[in-house]
């Protein structure tokens, strides 16, 4: 790694120790979190030793008492970060994050928030299978109280994960596993605590709006750097959280490009796209030339390499869809 | 309390307290009476679980713990919020729907929630009291607080019981996890459903200490809870305490519980908590006056709560609609 290069993992490392350095109210468990490789995907190595085992520890494989118990202790007073391994498990966690944790803030009447992060990684391309690929983000976006934050780059990781420690409410937090090796520059001084509930203009472009979040954003960018070399300029939304949507940006952009493309690594229905589509005709259909979705079938995710690079929508897809849109206007 | 020979410990408490706890017991008792009736003149809304029957636990636990320590309920917890100490204005008022309510008429009667009094709040879903106390714990560990779950009989079917007791015991967490048993879970009969039908006896398998008590006297609650919190902020870890009793009324609103044998139901109505306590009373020297004192003073004390709280008025959607996150 060259100097100013950081490691996506490494960004989230590093914004854990940070923040637990700088507030001795944030804890941090999950399970293998605190053990020496630093989880299954060696992202907390060395974490421990530096804050000290009676803040970060590992669990029990117990993801029921895991967040049941980061939720008790946020309103108690603490800030906890855990980690669902795998976003798939959030299925044993739902309860105390959707019904309680996410919840409290309104129904106590602002008497206390729950400031507490659960990080686990997503995504499928690592051949995975169904039940540890999916990404869990909309599960949680019809949920009022929950904020979603998927980093696209290590800059913003460590940007967002920091913001997500730092915000008051409860943050479900996506690590897109085909990301933690990926190298980018390091955030700037004074650039690495991003506020929650902004998007960012990833890539300028006049010829058409592409949304996306995490790996997405990633692959957004590599088609439209494809696409520039073929004369359309592509400007790329990085929505950065799913919930709270930017909502602004996403029209200010659409209103410049008259077209938009929603990437979504996750089904069409039900999901963050439709979604942010429907949105986007009612409050732009004036500004609007063409609007679409790319995002995978209703399926699993399937496990064999040839059907599962098929199922999900990469950099090749996103340009393909993009020429094949009949009637782009290029400038 | 106080320390006594051979690691017991000597209850020093004052007649007073017995009587202050006797009036809490019919405070509740009291509280859960009117609520039968608002509900059926249409004040309070949707459902409601009570909880007549059962005061001789949740005031026996409370009155072993210290200001600052957390506690989390239960659906069936206006108990849980009366002993934790809760303002009954603010908690009939949140029955009713009222913007004097504890939480604003937002929450009613399943999740109330009460932070300055260390209600962490009431559960909805069963077990859910069990999660929440145990991250209370994680935090008061810190602070040398102690955390107590509220629970019934069917939570300890539920995974957040099993789950959670071990999470408790592997980290040395100061949590207390009271099992109402009132031998329903819903309409179902506790034995029914229940593996080993020994809830106590389930702490074995986490090393966790256990007590099967006499939910209906308030003293032997107490004593347990006394021992149990002890030893949770001395750094001893958790403790399991069974508590027995028996609802009054059905599981909620809707249940008039036909499913309870009339002679099970008349056993339990003559052991009622508050006829027990009245009784320890008179046996402790209190006097017939002080207790009749104590009564005209909590009726005048339910009496002017709920007044108040018809007076109240409901939130206005225009002005209080609330936020979505903190800032």
């Amino acid at each position: 790694m060259t100097s100013g290069e950081l490691e996506f993992r490494v960004a989230i490392r590093e914004a854990i120790i940070e923040e637990m350095e700088r507030d001795p109210s944030v804890v941090f468990f999950g399970e293998d979190v605190a053990a020496e490789q630093g989880g299954v995907f060696a992202v907390t190595p060395g974490v421990q030793e530096r804050v000290g085992a009676e803040r970060v520890f590992d669990t029990p494989i117990s993801e029921l008492a895991l967040s049941g118990a980061a939720f008790g202790a946020a309103v108690a007073g603490l800030r906890p970060i855990i980690e669902i391994m795998f976003g798939d498990f959030m299925g044993l966690a739902m309860d105390s994050l959707v019904n309680q944790s996410a919840k409290y803030w309104y129904l106590s009447n602002e008497q206390r928030s729950v400031p507490l992060v659960v990080r686990s990684a997503v995504g499928g391309g690592g051949r995975f299978g169904a039940i540890h690929s999916q990404t869990h983000a909309t599960w949680f976006q019809g949920i009022p109280g929950l904020k979603i934050a998927f980093p696209s780059s290590p800059a913003e990781a460590k940007g967002l994960l920091k913001g997500a420690i730092r915000d008051d409410n409860p943050v479900i937090f996506l690590e897109h596993k085909r990301l933690y090796s990926v190298k980018g520059p390091a955030p700037g001084a004074g650039e690495d605590v991003i506020p929650l509930g902004t998007a960012r203009i990833a890539r300028p472009g006049q010829d058409l709006t592409i949304v996306s979040a995490g790996k997405g954003v990633a692959d957004a960018l590599a088609a439209a750097g494809r696409l520039a070399g073929e004369g359309v300029e592509a400007e790329v939304v990085d929505l950065r959280t799913l919930r709270p949507l930017d909502l602004d940006t996403v029209l200010e952009s659409v209103a410049r490009t008259n077209r938009v493309l929603a990437v979504e690594e996750g089904p069409r229905t039900g999901g963050w796209a439709s979604g942010l589509l429907g949105v986007v005709a009612e409050q732009g259909l004036h500004d609007l030339d063409d609007a679409w979705l790319l995002a995978t079938g209703e399926l699993p995710i399937p496990y064999s390499p040839t059907l599962e690079d098929a199922f999900i929508p990469g950099e090749a897809a996103i340009a393909s869809s993009v020429r094949e849109r009949a009637g782009l206007a290029v400038s | 309390m106080t320390s006594g020979p051979a690691g017991t410990t000597v209850d020093t408490e004052a007649p007073a307290a017995y009587l202050e706890r006797y009036g809490r017991m019919l405070l509740i008792r009291l509280f859960e009476t009117e609520m039968q009736r608002l509900f059926l003149k249409g004040e309070v809304h949707g459902t409601t679980h009570l909880c007549a029957g059962q005061e001789a636990v949740p005031v026996g636990v409370c009155s072993a713990l210290e200001p600052g320590d957390w506690l989390a309920g239960t659906y069936r917890g206006h108990g849980h919020a009366l002993a934790k100490g809760t303002d009954p204005d603010a908690l009939i008022a949140e029955m009713l729907g009222r913007a004097t309510g504890v939480c604003g008429g937002r929450a009613g009667s399943m999740n109330v929630i009460d932070v300055e009094h260390g209600l962490v709040g009431c559960f909805g879903i069963v077990g859910g009291s069990i999660a929440a106390a145990t991250g209370a714990a994680l935090a008061a560990k810190r602070e040398g607080r102690v955390s107590v779950a509220m629970f019934g009989d069917g939570a300890t079917n539920q995974g957040y019981f099993h789950e959670c007791l071990n999470f408790a015991k592997v980290f040395a967490l100061p949590a207390v996890f009271v099992c109402e048993n009132n031998f329903y879970g819903e309409f179902t009969p506790m034995q029914n459903v229940t593996a080993g039908q020994d809830i106590a006896a389930r702490a074995g398998a986490f090393g966790i200490p256990s007590n099967t008590v006499d939910g209906n006297d308030a003293w032997a609650v107490r004593d347990a809870a006394l021992e149990a919190v002890a030893r949770a902020r001395s750094g001893g870890g958790p403790t399991l305490l069974e508590c027995q009793t028996y609802r009054h009324y059905g599981h909620s609103k809707s249940d008039p519980a036909p499913y309870r044998p009339p002679e099970e139901v008349e056993r339990w109505l003559a052991r009622d908590p508050l006829t027990l306590a009245r009784t320890r009373l008179l046996e402790s020297g209190v006097s017939e006056l002080d207790i009749a004192e104590v009564e005209d003073a909590t009726r005048a004390r339910m009496d002017r709560a709920v007044g108040a709280a018809l007076a109240a008025p409901y939130p206005d959607p225009e002005t209080e609609r609330g936020t979505e996150f903190a800032p």
